[in-house]
């Protein structure tokens, strides 16, 4: 989707805000919503497409003014009702409905150290054949879809040359909606920071994007 | 989906937005506040309907956050660095298959699936971005710092690189190529930044030293050992 969140190259931003010891994240309620969504996660009822989506869905002037953790948690809350386990009157009383049988935890310890040191790999081991070889020109396709895409507009329609294969992962554009993982190639495109910005950016420097197989056409 | 349905959806984001106050640049050092936050409030009020409902387990919690709080950090980007400075065939691993050669010094995991090093030489400068969201690479870097998924860096690092490396105080000569990497897919990106003259004496565990995060996010050099510190 064409969202405040595809935000390459937006200008009026302001300038890099670097503060003092910084850390990753300043309250602890941030890391409270950090692991609560890595916990809800290992019920597998949705995948990392579609968190990601939902971010995207909170409306452009309240993603704007959150910082990142109020986002995450206010997307978080979205996707806990929207596959059920959640009701706005739970959340209202911070009390189970009457009568809601208690579940036994997904993630557990054990299982949270796994996640830890193993992670979850989004490539696939399926044969698919690759669309482009390295060094081949290629044009990223100036797609709009209306949902999840990781196709920045900045690279749309410009011209590109494959710098490397990564192999095979699941495609974002179908999983963040449930639709199925349709695994193909992703491979690292090279753009002229001229292609994309003109005569502006520096002739020798260039962006690298890691796209798909379906954002890109031979060019 | 129900008119309620949508109702509460709606009122779920506001409600968290609305707890907020605006985004105020964040240049001061932060204190904890005295008295909770409405957000803080949602969040304990949340956490405690999960577990009642007996959806999450608080100690599962406790060890994500004990992980990346305290564990997992530039610290262990930076043993990878030095080792690559220290050994030319482990630099050489480490550039042609990342995941097994951070994997020998025991790093991996979530939101480091897939890594590729890219190396700063004299020519060439690299730096990291993610335009879309927040990706990063966990496993060497633990999670990213406030600016890094901020609007400014978001927006302006693949449009004006130069720029923002001078506003971290890195002014590159015009000659040098500039690379920026946008993690738009699954692939997470760790710079190999320049070793410094003046350190052919330093042993690993002081190269390690003196790698910092920036230098491997691309927005800063490592900086030669201070005079006066053992060499």
């Amino acid at each position: 989707m064409n969202g405040v969140h595809d935000m390459g190259g937006m200008h009026g931003m302001g300038p890099i805000q670097k503060e003092k010891n910084e850390l990753a994240l300043h309250e602890r309620w941030e890391w409270r919503v950090f692991a609560l969504r890595r916990a809800m996660g290992a019920w597998g009822k949705w995948n990392i497409d579609v968190t990601r989506h939902e971010v995207e869905l909170v409306p452009p002037a309240d993603y704007l003014r959150m910082g990142y953790s109020e986002r995450q948690f206010a997307a978080f809350l979205v996707l806990l009702a929207k596959r059920g386990f959640i009701t706005p009157k739970e959340l209202d009383a911070a009390k189970p409905a009457p009568g809601t049988p208690v579940a036994v935890p997904a993630l557990t310890v054990e299982k949270a150290n796994l996640l830890i040191a193993k992670g979850a790999p989004t490539s696939r081991d399926v044969p698919v054949a690759p669309r482009f070889q390295t060094g081949q020109r290629v044009r990223a396709r100036n797609i709009n879809p209306v949902g999840h895409t990781r196709l920045p507009r900045y690279a749309r329609g410009k011209l590109g040359v494959v710098d490397r294969d990564h192999g095979v992962f699941v495609f974002p554009d179908t999983n963040a909606h449930y639709l199925g993982e349709k695994p193909q190639h992703v491979y690292s495109v090279r753009f002229a920071a001229r292609e994309l910005w003109g005569q502006q950016a520096a002739p020798q420097d260039s962006i690298y994007l890691d796209l798909w197989d379906d954002y890109l056409d031979p060019a | 989906m129900t008119t309620n349905r949508r109702d509460f959806l709606t009122a779920a984001v506001t409600a968290a937005g609305a707890a907020l106050t605006p985004d105020v640049p964040h240049t001061h050092d932060h204190e904890h506040q005295a008295v909770p936050s409405d957000v803080a409030l949602r969040v304990k009020a949340l956490e405690s309907l999960l577990v009642e409902k007996g959806l999450v387990d608080r100690a599962a919690l406790d060890t994500l956050i004990d992980a990346y709080e305290h564990k997992i950090g530039p610290r262990n980007g930076a043993r990878v660095i030095a080792r690559a400075w220290a050994d030319p065939a482990y630099k050489q691993r480490l550039l042609a298959n990342a995941d097994a050669a951070i994997a020998e010094l025991g790093y991996g995991g979530m939101q480091g699936e897939h890594m590729v090093v890219v190396e700063n030489t004299p020519q060439v400068h690299n730096m990291i971005v993610c335009t879309l969201c927040s990706c990063y690479p966990w496993p060497v870097l633990g999670l990213p710092p406030v600016w890094y998924k901020s609007a400014p860096y978001r927006s302006r690092s693949v449009i004006d690189p130069r720029g923002v490396l001078r506003e971290f105080g890195l002014e590159l000569p015009a000659g040098v190529e500039v690379r920026v990497w946008d993690s738009t897919a699954e692939l997470r990106y760790l710079v190999l930044p320049e070793r410094p003259a003046g350190t052919a004496q330093l042993s690993e565990e002081q190269l390690a030293a003196l790698v910092t995060r920036d230098s491997m996010v691309g927005v800063a050099k490592v900086a030669p050992p201070q005079a006066g510190v053992s060499a």
